[in-house]
């Protein structure tokens, strides 16, 4: 039966129901793609024979090809579109600069669109108040300016707004301001502690 | 609760498809016993069981509900579905008699999505299929809620197996909702946690540098 290979990148992607963005798989995109190129052409083929020998039984055939290339395109939409969302995902958890190991799993186009989406998010942000609104900070209700963290892996020197440098060795703790800290916690190089 | 971010298409809601969801494609995918009314030239390389060359008018086959439901015509001149048997007069009353006894997971997981794109085909028991699908929904809701709303930190996957892929959907915002609102009464709600998805990819991480 026609439209295998859709199906499986579609599989490979439910797989990983948690939003992560597993390896771009040129190889399936392109296998589908030849499939439909051969479709396409049995199909025109028959419709020539069709309309010059007024041969109406190929019609059926005709149709069950042109589904299987509509079903084909709806799967390659949704495997690129829901990889996209993925992505979008890697900004807000992330942040705008995203580890080697993930950017290895995007091919060239989405690297580009991740870009272009930053730039949208961070001209956005500006766009708002006075002089910008951070809206990736502060997900959860913020209770204090100031938070308690502890270093969970070594990650060297930080310094903080009025140039004081903080050496965040493991396990270390600090009574730190909660917007420069936010970040590093999303990441888990730092933890929050609750008193 | 963790702040989602990652959004996925939601699967569509009766009838209906959503063209981008992957649940949606991933149950159109189920096959179904299907009659043809007409041939199919050059085609006979599909049906693995005959050597044809085209598939005759009048064969049996197994075809994926997406091809199914592109092909029906209701004026029935190019196939017929048959029902599978979940949805048949037999299996309707053991539902109407007790929904909770059933394994749904075991019935084809997608038993309500697959039984509403069934709907599409103009069986005359439509009127009874859809009836059926509602009063199993209903009679096994209560149980679902129940059970999402009152087990806290505990193994799930007793209450969760007999359940179809809908109604684990809603077991699952149930329990996120629990988890949500005793980490509130805990005062953990304020409390900035590193996101599920970098630790996800960190653990994937670690398992690809293992040998």
């Amino acid at each position: 039966m026609f439209c295998e290979k859709a199906i499986e990148l579609i599989r490979e992607l439910q797989r990983m129901s948690d939003g992560q963005l597993p390896a771009f798989n040129e190889d399936g995109l392109r296998q589908i793609l030849q499939e439909m190129e051969s479709l396409y052409e049995q199909n025109q083929s028959d419709v020539n024979e069709a309309k010059s020998d007024g041969r109406a039984e190929l019609i059926p055939s005709i149709k069950l090809r042109h589904c299987c290339l509509l079903r084909n395109q709806r799967c390659v939409a949704a495997y690129l579109y829901d990889r996209l969302l993925r992505i979008r995902a890697l900004r807000w958890e992330y942040g705008s600069v995203l580890p080697a190991n993930v950017r290895f799993h995007m091919c060239a186009e989405e690297l580009q669109w991740f870009s272009q989406y930053k730039k949208s998010l961070a001209s956005f942000m500006r766009s708002l108040g006075a002089d910008g609104l951070d809206i990736t900070q502060d997900m959860k209700p913020p209770k204090s300016l100031y938070i308690e963290v502890r270093c969970l892996k070594d990650h060297g020197e930080f310094e903080i707004d009025d140039g004081t440098v903080i050496l965040l060795k493991k396990n270390s703790q600090h009574f730190l301001p909660r917007w420069k800290c936010e970040q590093l916690i999303r990441q888990g190089v730092l933890e929050h502690v609750m008193s | 609760m963790d702040t989602q971010s990652y959004f996925p298409v939601q699967a569509g809601v009766g009838m209906e498809e959503n063209f981008l969801s992957l649940d949606d494609i991933l149950l159109s995918h189920e096959r179904l016993p299907v009659r043809t009314e007409c041939t199919f030239p050059r085609l006979g390389y599909l049906e693995k069981s005959s050597d044809a060359h085209d598939i005759a008018e009048g064969s049996k086959m197994e075809l994926p509900l997406w091809l199914s439901k592109g092909l029906y015509e209701r004026k029935r001149r190019v196939l017929s579905v048959e029902l599978p048997k979940v949805y048949r007069e037999g299996w309707r009353t053991v539902f109407n008699a007790d929904p909770n006894v059933v394994d749904l997971h075991k019935m084809g997981p997608y038993y309500y999505s697959l039984g509403s794109q069934m709907l599409h085909f103009d069986s005359p028991e439509n009127p009874d299929i859809a009836g059926t699908l509602l009063q199993t929904f209903i009679g096994r809701f209560r149980r679902t809620m129940d059970s999402s709303q009152n087990a806290y930190n505990e193994d799930t996957s007793a209450l969760v197996e007999r359940l179809d892929s809908l109604e684990k959907g809603l077991f699952r915002s149930g329990q996120s909702g629990l988890n949500g609102f005793q980490s509130w009464e805990k005062g953990q709600a304020t409390q900035i946690t590193a996101s599920s998805l970098v630790l996800n990819y960190r653990k994937r991480k670690i398992n690809d540098l293992q040998p």
